[in-house]
Formats: structure tokens, C-alpha cells, sequence
């Protein structure tokens, strides 16, 4: 058999391929159980808390959905590169990348972008079981998907940092539950922080989670705590720092390359 | 089955080149001043006892570890300046038989083929399969395989993208005798078609009778490098066996332990 001359490309898209399949082929647990977590939440707060209106003009229903749907996309986002990362150095699989010839940026790119593809995949997920009880006003679409993206790239990138620090399950999992839940969870998911004391609202605004959940609810009702436009620059100087972070750690080899 | 390919292209500059590298690992140095240089086509032994720098040397050239001091190249690319194209030339089987439990085997391969930029590859794919008789699982979960199907596994990862330099981190480790022959006479065929080879192990036997020049590190230095018949000339003589023949073992025993020096 005679061989071609081999004609080299960039390792990214397979790369990116790779950690698609990856959760694709444990749908059930990535994609499946979040969609229903978030479900539930909807189903027990919507019920309790039915009645109350929000930004005075809508139900507490219709004002939860966008922040699940946010909430669940974030949480995946960091999932996906966070388990990813720590599974391969466990196994010791990561090996069969970092003998390949990925740049660092190749090998952020391939990774935050899987992560905003779960994210979004589970967000959208959890908008379209949810429509049904409360169709949700969708007032500008392009802050929906902006925010979106930049959330999940945030919680990929953060998820990547997370996964090349821990050494051990037990230390990723403290960083998902003692970091990312709390503030996930405190960043206006569930009420407006007009509805809070005002020593907690401004230690909401300290909270980057707040901006990417109400700029992203912006883009559901026209309405919002703070100006999507302060929002969307505080989001984006969040992204470009922990970018610079994970990418500066990949280039140095940090707990990878040693 | 051609392995022959463009790397005969190449300059003939050395497959491996490894300058007054030294490396440590808090106060253990791990590499002493190492240098070494190994031509396109040989097969080559690294020996030494366990500790002895063999995997620390093999990971620097793979970029897996960066040196404190000094440089390496695979044909004539600099390891860390030129990353892309010595990791191109290089494929490492290694030591630990590490795997991805989400995917099959052609799976595996296929990915590994396309982190080095290589598409549509499937052909070459199925022709190392063949080699290694991995047809028969190729779309099997990897988690199912037994370890020295793991094991060809890790070879085949290796040499999906057709590289001109392998190295083998003690890959008969844990391997049952019929597997370590079959993979022996698999290497031997690449080494004859052109591939540089370069083994480590712990058994000296294969070493003997595979490698045509033998290093031996100890403590991260190398305190032998020749070929290994005058290796077996020159330090074998020290001790002999009943019949009085000479083999690898004595002669690393004897380096090992200074006798020989």
C-alpha cells in the first residue's frame, strides 16, 4: 500500500470534536438530569412563590425562567471542561493531547468552546420544557445569545482553571460547591436584589454572576436591575481576565507539563 | 506495508540530539548534564535502573517536561521552539497503559490521528489495526480490551500519524510472552523500514538482541554509550556465566555497580 504525503492542519477541530462526544455520549447525565433539576426548581418556587409579581408587570414564573435557563448553562459550562480535565489527569489520558501539536490557544479554544456548546445545549434545554407553562417574552434576542455565550465561555474557562488546580476530585468538587454553587445561586437566579437588604445588594454587585444573570434576563423582558450595557462591559472584562488566566496557565504547562 | 514516508525527505541531521541537559526535581537532580545523539535508522537502547532519568530524558523530547538547562531536538526540531514540528516527527508509547473509557478503539485513533492535524486518515488506520491484530476490536469500547490489547493500543496511538522517530517507554512491561514477541517482530519491521527506535526496558534480553547501540543512565548520567557488541567485549568480560558467555545483564551489573568503570 502506497501512503500519500501526509498534509498537517490544526488538531483544534478534533480536538473541539472530541469533547463534544465526550458529554454527548453521557447525554443522559449531561444534558438530560440538569434539564430536570431545573424543571423542579421551576415547578416547587413557581408554585410557593406564585402570585408575586416581578419588575411589576410579570409573574414570579415567567421571571425564574430566564434565570434557570442561565443558571443551568453556566453550571454545565463549568462541568463539562472541569470533569473533562481532571477524568484525563486522573486516568492519566490527557497524556495523548499534550503529545500532540496543539498550541495552548488551540487547546482553550477547543475546550471553552465544547463547554458553551453544553451550556447552551442545557440552556436551551431547559428554555424549551419550561416555554410551555409560561411563555417567556423574548424582547432582544441578541443580548440573550451574547450573554449566553459570554457566561458559558466565563464558567468554561473557569471550569479549565478549576480542572488544571485540582490534583483530586475532592479539591474540584470544593471549588464547584464552595465557589461557583454559592455564587451562582446569590446572583439574582431567584429574586431581583431590589427585593434584598441594601447592605446585601451591594454585595450582590460584587458578584459577577449578577451581571451575566441580569443581562441575560434583559434580553427576556426589556427590563433589568442594572443597564445590560454596564452589565455586558463587566462581563466582558471578567471573560478577558479569566481567559488570560487559563490560556497563561496552558502556556506555561501549569500541573500539565512539568 | 510501506512505513517508508517523506521523513526520508528530511536532512540528515540527527533523529535525536540531545545537548547538556539537566534537570531537577526540587533537590533530587533527576538529569545530570546529558548529551546524546541518535542517527535516523538506528534502534537504539536506553538502560538503567529504575530512577535513573530514562523517563524523565523520554519526556523532555516528547514536551512533556521542559529542562532546566540544555536542548533537545527530533530531526533536527527543537523540542520547545519548533514544538509543533518535533512532535510531528515523534511518537512515544508510553509506559503507563493509560486509555479514554468514553470511546472505541477506532475512535481512539481516529482522535489521536487528528490532533495532529491528520484527516481522513482511516486507511492507514486500518492498516495498523491489521498489523496489530486489532481489527477484530476496533469498535470496542477501550475499557473492554485486556491489557495487552491496551497495550497495542498505546502502540498504535503512537504511530497514527506516521512518525519517523518512536520511542517505547518499557512497553512489554506486564506483557504475556506471545504478545511481547509478536510486538517485537512488529518493531523490528518499522525499525527495517526506516524508523529510528529507541526502547526502553528492564528486560536485557530484548535489548540485546533488538538494539544496535545502548546508553545507560544512571543517577541522570550516562555512564556507557556504545554499540552493544562492544559493550559486551568490553565490560562482559568482567563476569561470565557457567559456559562462559557473556550477556547484557553481566555487563549492566558491572556498570551499575562501577565494577566495569
Amino acid at each position: 500500500m502506497k501512503n500519500p504525503p501526509l498534509q498537517y492542519g490544526s488538531g483544534f477541530p478534533t480536538l473541539l470534536r472530541k469533547e463534544v462526544k465526550r458529554f454527548y455520549k453521557v447525554g443522559f447525565q449531561t444534558v438530560a438530569a440538569p434539564v430536570l433539576t431545573a424543571v423542579l426548581y421551576l415547578m416547587i418556587f413557581g408554585h410557593v412563590l406564585e402570585g408575586r409579581e416581578m419588575y411589576g408587570r410579570f409573574s414570579y414564573t415567567a421571571f425564574l425562567i430566564p434565570g434557570l435557563v442561565m443558571m443551568s448553562l453556566l453550571q454545565n459550562a463549568f462541568a463539562n471542561t472541569s470533569s473533562s480535565l481532571i477524568q484525563s489527569k486522573v486516568t492519566g489520558n490527557l497524556v495523548f493531547v499534550l503529545l500532540a501539536p496543539l498550541s495552548h490557544v488551540e487547546f482553550y479554544a477547543a475546550y471553552i468552546l465544547a463547554a458553551v456548546f453544553r451550556g447552551v445545549v442545557v440552556g436551551l434545554g431547559v428554555f424549551l420544557i419550561t416555554a410551555w407553562i409560561s411563555p417567556p417574552a423574548l424582547e432582544y434576542p441578541l443580548w440573550i445569545l451574547t450573554f449566553a455565550f459570554l457566561g458559558a465561555a466565563i464558567l468554561g474557562s473557569l471550569g479549565l482553571i478549576a480542572g488544571i488546580w485540582a490534583d483530586k476530585y475532592d479539591q474540584l468538587a470544593a471549588f464547584q460547591n464552595f465557589i461557583i454553587m454559592p455564587a451562582t445561586m446569590l446572583s439574582g437566579v431567584f429574586y431581583s436584589i431590589h427585593s434584598l437588604p441594601p447592605a446585601w445588594q451591594v454585595v450582590s454587585h460584587f458578584n459577577p454572576f449578577f451581571y451575566m444573570i441580569d443581562g441575560f434576563r434583559y434580553g427576556f423582558f426589556g427590563v433589568s436591575d442594572i443597564s445590560p450595557w454596564s452589565s455586558l462591559a463587566i462581563v466582558l472584562c471578567f471573560f478577558v481576565v479569566v481567559s488570560a488566566i487559563a490560556l497563561r496557565m496552558l502556556q506555561t504547562g501549569y500541573k500539565l507539563r512539568h | 506495508m510501506a512505513f517508508r514516508n517523506c521523513w526520508v525527505l528530511h536532512s540528515m541531521s540527527a533523529a535525536i540530539s540531545i545537548k547538556k541537559i539537566s534537570k531537577n526535581y526540587g533537590a533530587l537532580q533527576a538529569l545530570d548534564d546529558v548529551s546524546l545523539e541518535i542517527q535516523q535508522g538506528e534502534f537504539f537502547g536506553l538502560l538503567g535502573p529504575n530512577g535513573a532519568g530514562k523517563t524523565t530524558l523520554i519526556s523532555i523530547l516528547a514536551g512533556l517536561v521542559t529542562a532546566d538547562k540544555g536542548h533537545a531536538s527530533i530531526m533536527g526540531a527543537d523540542v520547545q521552539s519548533h514544538f509543533r514540528d518535533a512532535r510531528r516527527s515523534l511518537g512515544v508509547v508510553p509506559q503507563e497503559l493509560v486509555f479514554d473509557p468514553f470511546f472505541t478503539v477506532r475512535e481512539t485513533l481516529q482522535f489521536q490521528s487528528g490532533y495532529f492535524g491528520i484527516q481522513n486518515n482511516d486507511a492507514w488506520i486500518d492498516e495498523i489495526m491489521a498489523n496489530l491484530d486489532l481489527t477484530s476490536k476496533a469498535d470496542s469500547n477501550m475499557r473492554s480490551l485486556s491489557g495487552g490489547m491496551k497495550r497495542r493500543v498505546l502502540v498504535a496511538q503512537a504511530l497514527v500519524h506516521r512518525p519517523p522517530v518512536i520511542i517505547l517507554d518499557e512497553p512489554t512491561a506486564g506483557v504475556d510472552v506471545e504478545l511481547r514477541q509478536s510486538l517485537w517482530q512488529f518493531i523490528s519491521r518499522l525499525n527495517q523500514d526506516g524508523h529510528t527506535i529507541v526502547l526502553t526496558t528492564h528486560y536485557l534480553e530484548e535489548a540485546e538482541a533488538l538494539c544496535q547501540r545502548i546508553a545507560m543512565l544512571k543517577q541522570g548520567k550516562i555512564v556507557a554509550l556504545d554499540t552493544t557488541a562492544n559493550l559486551l567485549s568490553r565490560y562482559g568480560s568482567v563476569k561470565k556465566d557457567g559456559e562462559g558467555k557473556t550477556d547484557l545483564e553481566d555487563v549492566f551489573v558491572n556498570i551499575m555497580s562501577g565494577n566495569a568503570l
